[in-house]
């Protein structure tokens, strides 16, 4: 006995990937903002606050995601206080994103070349205006492309919180494949959700890698 | 307020990480070998267009780099068994982990066999080598090591990936993590050991698969 039409299935799923978006385009944004943090101490003269830098970028980089989730997740209730899935997957994805997104940003930054630096350098420029003008335009426009990459990467780690309870496209599958018995056209469909989001996404990056002329 | 932590709870259940680590290297082990092999035969069909298979492989890569490993995962072990594959978590798992290594893989190595100079092709053809002798010693070795840093961090990421074959009860290391979590009510101190042991794991895949495979593809050349 099946209860579920196709429309039915199709809503629910919809609903999911709205989810899905939202929790994405969370942890880019503030991901974007910890990424820069995070750069700037990577960049920085200090070598305690570039093995800081490093050291996070490492840890992140090396562990899975979804330990990642689990740690923020059992780690923040560990005083006592039950946070909601959501909370947690931001959080950990926001982490997660900070670090990709500081190591990426670093490689343009370092593509700059030394050229640039002394240049800026003769003309009396102190480190902050060398960034602020003539370091980090350049640096952005390699970053456009890779950015834009990385946010797939983003969009299809955020199905990692469905593990941890979160109700996004993913947890939404799950649920109407076990109601439904129908796992084969569930995911299938779950799977066109995320290629829908990904998919031009993954068009655009190779386009602006193109029209930007940098190579890789 | 105060929480005592007990990571002594953890370390007794040191056989059971050991067992699950082993499980985690060798999926690892297989979807690299797998993933590689498919990656250079996807590589070459998309580098000369070799009809239909070019646009097979340009469909597979799309298609599996747009959409989460997790899902990939699911829709093997449950919705392939719903039109008659059944198919055992193990095999799911490496399934899914050597399809999605070699979309990548295909990509990475594509890269790198359309960055050979033309030159290069010319002047073996010059010498009169072979054709398979020109794919193999002068396109795909330097390719290889042209693009085996970008294709050692994708096995690495297809590693640290492979934590979520725990949902289809596939017995690798995150499997133990919550199995021991079950056990001792220690979720937090579990899950911080786990994630140092794949960290560790992860700096030393990477290590040795630069070395090793640099000093493999660099062998018996100037």
């Amino acid at each position: 006995m099946n209860d579920f039409t196709l429309g039915d299935i199709l809503h629910a799923l919809l609903g999911g990937l709205q989810w899905t978006a939202i929790l994405s385009l969370t942890a880019f944004v503030l991901g974007s903002c910890g990424g820069l943090i995070i750069l700037a101490l990577r960049l920085a003269h200090r070598p305690v606050l570039v093995w800081l830098a490093k050291t996070f970028i490492e840890v992140f980089q090396g562990t899975p995601l979804l330990m990642q989730l689990f740690i923020v997740f059992f780690g923040l209730s560990l005083g006592g206080v039950e946070i909601p899935p959501w909370l947690a997957a931001a959080l950990g994805l926001t982490l997660y994103t900070s670090a990709y997104l500081a190591e990426i940003w670093r490689g343009c930054v370092n593509a700059i070349p030394n050229a640039q630096w002394e240049g800026s350098a003769a003309l009396a420029l102190n480190r902050y205006q060398q960034m602020r003008h003539v370091i980090l335009p350049q640096a952005l426009r390699m970053a456009i492309a890779p950015t834009v990459g990385f946010l797939v990467q983003v969009v299809k780690g955020t199905s990692v919180a469905s593990i941890i309870g979160f109700v996004e496209l993913t947890k939404t599958g799950g649920m109407l494949a076990n109601a439904t018995f129908e796992p084969f056209l569930i995911y299938g469909l779950v799977a066109a959700g995320y290629f829908l989001l990904c998919y031009p996404l993954s068009l655009y990056s190779r386009h602006l890698e193109r029209t930007l002329h940098v190579a890789r | 307020m105060s929480y005592q932590f007990d990571f002594l709870a953890v370390a007794r259940e040191t056989p059971e990480l050991a067992a699950g680590l082993a499980r985690t290297v060798e999926l690892t082990a297989v979807a690299c070998v797998a993933g590689l092999l498919i990656g250079i035969i996807g590589a070459a069909c998309r580098a000369w267009q070799i009809r239909p298979f070019n646009t097979l492989f340009a469909v597979y890569v799309e298609m599996f780099r747009n959409t989460p490993f997790l899902v990939q995962l699911f829709f093997l072990f449950f919705g392939l068994p719903t039109i008659g594959i059944e198919i055992a978590p193990d095999s799911a798992a490496m399934l899914a982990m050597v399809i999605n290594l070699g979309a990548y893989a295909v990509e990475i190595i594509r890269s790198g066999i359309e960055a050979t100079p033309k030159g290069q092709i010319e002047a073996a053809q010059a010498l009169a080598l072979k054709r398979w002798q020109i794919f193999l010693h002068v396109v795909l070795r330097p390719a290889l090591l042209r693009v085996w840093p970008a294709m050692t961090s994708q096995v690495v990421i297809v590693m640290l990936g492979s934590a979520v074959c725990a949902q289809i009860s596939t017995e690798e290391l995150s499997y133990a993590a919550s199995l021991i979590q079950s056990r001792n009510f220690r979720a937090f101190e579990t899950y911080f050991v786990t994630a140092g042991l794949y960290l560790a794991l992860a700096l030393l895949l990477r290590q040795t698969l630069l070395r090793g495979g640099g000093r493999l593809l660099k062998r018996g050349r100037p």
